[in-house]
């Protein structure tokens, strides 16, 4: 099933989640909440602009093991991280733009001199994709896409702990960019595509754009009584 | 081609603390000024609107209100036969941009140094003997007392309506205050912040310690506070999102949210942004500045004449405009002459992470910049140096900022940064991680400087400002000896486990983690031209109507944030310039 488009079932999930609502307000309470879980098994439609379509599954992927779905709540896949990171790489940032990018480019010092390369954040994600399908396909026989969970999660590791060479930029390079931008999308205002239904403030507890605390001052070691709200005023 | 603008009496090279201190001294002594600042207007209205300010990604962790890094950088080196690299992206430190420069992002944490701070090397000497310096250590004593300065302080604070307690008053120490601290000549001008839970917490272990922890002192008001100029503060609400942004609540002092909403209304006060000052002009017997060329928003080059130029920049960004335009003999570290980019120095932190019980609920999100608790015990010369054989020292700070979902949740080391094990140690952590902290000082060293980068340019073509950089021992014990009495403390708070991220012998200056934009240095204030950029007025030594207000002034640096020291500097050096130099123009003293 593509990701990129709803189904039938989920479309009927979300128009009846709100008749039953508005029609009987002594049932919305559970109504929405059911609605909610519903919601977050996918993430809303969204048509990648820089990835193509192997770059979307990698993408896709990579989401679903770095932040999985389990019984703490929607991961990375659900709340929308994929739409995130196909976003960000259409921004400045995205473009480099942020970053010093004259050269001379000296990559051999100590990494303790930060970011040496002139790779800016899609063409870490172009070429890092392209080598981990690449590698993924010559030891396993399948892109990394297609790869069992055990075997897609050790292909993960092996990038994280540098034990994969090879390719057009270092592997653990890739990594550390995708997995950095995976956590800003699952973490930051869903106004950026990602972090659907506060899924990632949910979990954590986070209460989003409230930013006013100055009365829960009073209250020490109580945990804070209100849910997240997001920047557009979304509170679900 | 070049435009030449009018003549003006003052022109003020950057806006923010001290170029809005300025402005306002020098506007108030009847003087045409003129405040040049490379980056746009942004103020409470424009940049910190609520709710679009609550937005991490765009502020902290893009750093929308930091400076652009694709335009203009610094390199990094650790040692002098190191070839430097530029700093690529954000990381160990984050300048500002625009109007209130980091005056605007800052947190508010509104220190004093302590008395003896401000006479480092004559205190040591006198206390444990001259040997007990190391001979590499470059240390000097500030050419001007606390008493001095002790007036400027607590205008700065008057000004910025900090928030505190004091500890000591005419020499009376106050229950609940910091009783380390210089004396004071009067209370802080609004009562503390409230403790969030987790200040609540470490408190209570640091007095079952045995020490007396007091509120930092915030410039964050605690209360609706108006100011000696008539400017109103709001109360700040703990929102959590305070450094990296500007504050919506009107809490936190800025340039802005104090000064400005006075000075923009004054005839004889222009601010101009968008123009990036290139170089300080001088006439041919290079003892006179004529003025200063900058580059518009247009690309067009414009001079600015003026009768006084005061550069009131970033302390990277003042010294690195003194070496583009040759002003003063630039330090050599191989011979220990010149003066200018001498004495770089930055400050060291560690901290522990201590586990509270699974039942504990600090509700992490709820923080102010400034607030929270110290214990000084183990700051400045506030102990027995002799036994422990390092210089410094540090505070030992509880000081919740936030519990922004990207930046401020972790796990504990050894789990998994990723998978369903990092998703449950992040939930689980979240709500009971209490962080212990250090700030703590580093001394300057013949080997620590800044100077032009000869390889790698700005994007107006001119070289960009190298700082040569690492740990030197003598801070690497401080630190290493303040972190043990910090893990006393978070045993103290009766943790479920704790982890602590010391800085262990050899550890290399690490450019990639933020750690603290307190530079200081380059720039130094002294007694005398052989060993300082400028005199006790903050008066360049070979370009007397040349100012240089700012942390480029600290001949090393201590273990309190600097804005207190910065506010103070500029207004003691403002009352020198419109009581004696504007009469009399010449050096202040004499060489």
């Amino acid at each position: 099933m593509s990701i990129d488009k709803p189904g039938r079932r989920q479309f009927l999930q979300r128009a009846g989640a709100l008749i039953p609502a508005a029609g009987s307000l002594h049932d919305a309470v559970p109504i929405i909440a059911r609605a909610a879980e519903a919601r977050q098994v996918s993430p809303r439609p969204y048509s990648p602009v820089f990835f193509d379509a192997s770059e979307w599954r990698f993408v896709q992927r990579a989401c679903s093991l770095l932040i999985p779905n389990d019984a703490l709540g929607p991961g990375a896949l659900e709340a929308g991280v994929p739409e995130f990171l196909d976003r960000q790489m259409e921004t400045a940032y995205g473009h480099g733009g942020l970053w010093y990018s004259h050269g001379p480019f000296v990559t051999d010092g100590l990494p303790e001199m930060g970011y040496q390369y002139r790779f800016t954040p899609r063409e870490i994600y172009r070429n890092g994709i392209r080598d981990g399908d690449n590698a993924c396909r010559s030891t396993q026989g399948a892109p990394f896409a297609d790869l069992p969970v055990a075997v897609a999660v050790a292909f993960l590791k092996s990038l994280e702990s540098g034990k994969a060479t090879g390719g057009t930029l270092p592997p653990r390079l890739f990594f550390e960019q995708l997995l950095k931008n995976t956590r800003e999308g699952y973490f930051a205002d869903p106004l950026y595509g990602g972090n659907q239904h506060m899924a990632g403030w949910k979990l954590l507890g986070f209460p989003g754009a409230r930013a006013d605390f100055a009365d829960w001052i009073d209250h020490p070691n109580e945990r804070y009584p209100v849910g997240p709200v997001s920047i557009n005023g979304d509170r679900n | 081609m070049t435009t030449r603008k009018k003549p003006v009496d003052v022109v003020l090279v950057g806006f923010g603390w001290t170029g809005a201190i300025m402005a306002m001294e020098m506007t108030e002594a009847g003087l045409n000024v003129v405040a040049l600042e490379r980056g746009d207007m942004q103020d409470t209205a424009t940049a910190a609107i609520y709710p679009r300010v609550i937005d991490e990604l765009a502020y902290s962790i893009r750093g929308k209100l930091f400076q652009d890094l694709s335009k203009e950088t610094v390199t990094f080196r650790h040692r002098p036969d190191d070839v430097a690299v530029p700093y690529r992206q954000q990381g160990a430190i984050l300048l500002g941009n625009g109007v209130g420069g980091a005056g605007f992002h800052w947190n508010g944490l509104t220190w004093r140094p302590l008395p003896s701070d401000l006479k480092l090397r004559s205190h040591y000497t006198e206390r444990y003997g001259a040997r007990f310096i190391p001979v590499d250590m470059t240390i000097a004593d500030f050419p001007v007392a606390y008493a001095d300065l002790e007036p400027f302080f607590t205008q700065f604070e008057n000004v910025a309506g900090v928030s505190g307690k004091a500890g000591n008053i005419g020499g009376r120490i106050m229950a609940g205050g910091n009783r380390f601290e210089g004396p004071r000549s009067s209370e802080y001008p609004l009562p503390p912040l409230k403790n969030v839970y987790g200040d609540t917490v470490f408190a209570q272990a640091a007095e079952d310690s045995g020490y007396q922890p007091f509120s930092i002192p915030a410039a964050n008001a605690s209360q609706p506070y108006t100011n000696p100029y008539g400017v109103r503060m709001g109360p700040c609400n703990f929102c959590g999102f305070c450094e990296g942004y500007g504050c919506y609540m009107y809490a936190k002092a800025s340039p802005q949210s104090t000064i400005l909403p006075v000075l923009i209304m004054r005839p004889n006060f222009e601010l101009r942004t968008r123009a990036h000052v290139t170089r300080v002009n001088l006439d041919a017997s290079r003892r006179q500045a004529t003025g200063v060329t900058y580059v518009d928003a247009q690309g067009t080059q414009v001079e600015q004449p003026a009768r006084i130029v005061i550069l009131t920049a970033f302390q990277l960004h003042n010294v690195r405009l003194l070496l583009l335009s040759g002003i003063g003999t630039p330090y050599d570290p191989a011979t220990g002459h010149g003066v200018v980019g001498k004495n770089f120095a930055y400050q060291m932190l560690s901290s522990v992470n201590v586990a509270l019980p699974a039942s504990t609920e600090i509700n992490p999100f709820i923080g102010s910049g400034a607030g929270g608790k110290s214990i000084d015990d183990f700051n400045g010369d506030n102990f027995d140096h002799g036994p422990v054989g390092f210089l410094g020292g540090s505070g030992i700070v509880h000081h919740r900022t936030g519990g922004r979902p990207i930046g401020q949740s972790a796990v504990p080391k050894g789990v998994p940064a990723w998978g369903s094990e990092w998703k449950r140690s992040v939930q689980q952590t979240y709500h009971r991680t209490l962080t212990i902290g250090t700030q703590g000082s580093v001394m300057s060293y013949r080997d620590a400087y800044l100077s032009l980068d000869p390889t790698y340019r700005d994007s107006f073509g001119q070289p960009l400002l190298r700082i040569t950089f690492d740990w030197h021992d003598n801070d690497l014990k401080m630190c290493d000896f303040v972190t043990r009495k910090a893990e006393a403390i978070a045993q103290a708070t009766k943790p479920t486990s704790y982890q602590t991220n010391p800085k262990k012998p050899g550890t290399r200056f690490d450019t990639r983690i933020y750690q603290s934009t307190h530079t200081t240095g380059g720039a130094i204030m002294g007694t005398t031209p052989a060993n300082s950029v400028v005199n006790r007025y903050l008066q360049s030594w070979d370009v007397h109507n040349l100012f240089v207000t700012g942390a480029s002034a600290f001949p090393q640096n201590f273990g309190y944030n600097p804005t207190g020291l910065v506010g103070a500097l500029s207004y003691w050096a403002a009352k020198a310039i419109r009581s004696e130099y504007l009469r009399d123009p010449r050096p202040m003293v004499d060489a």
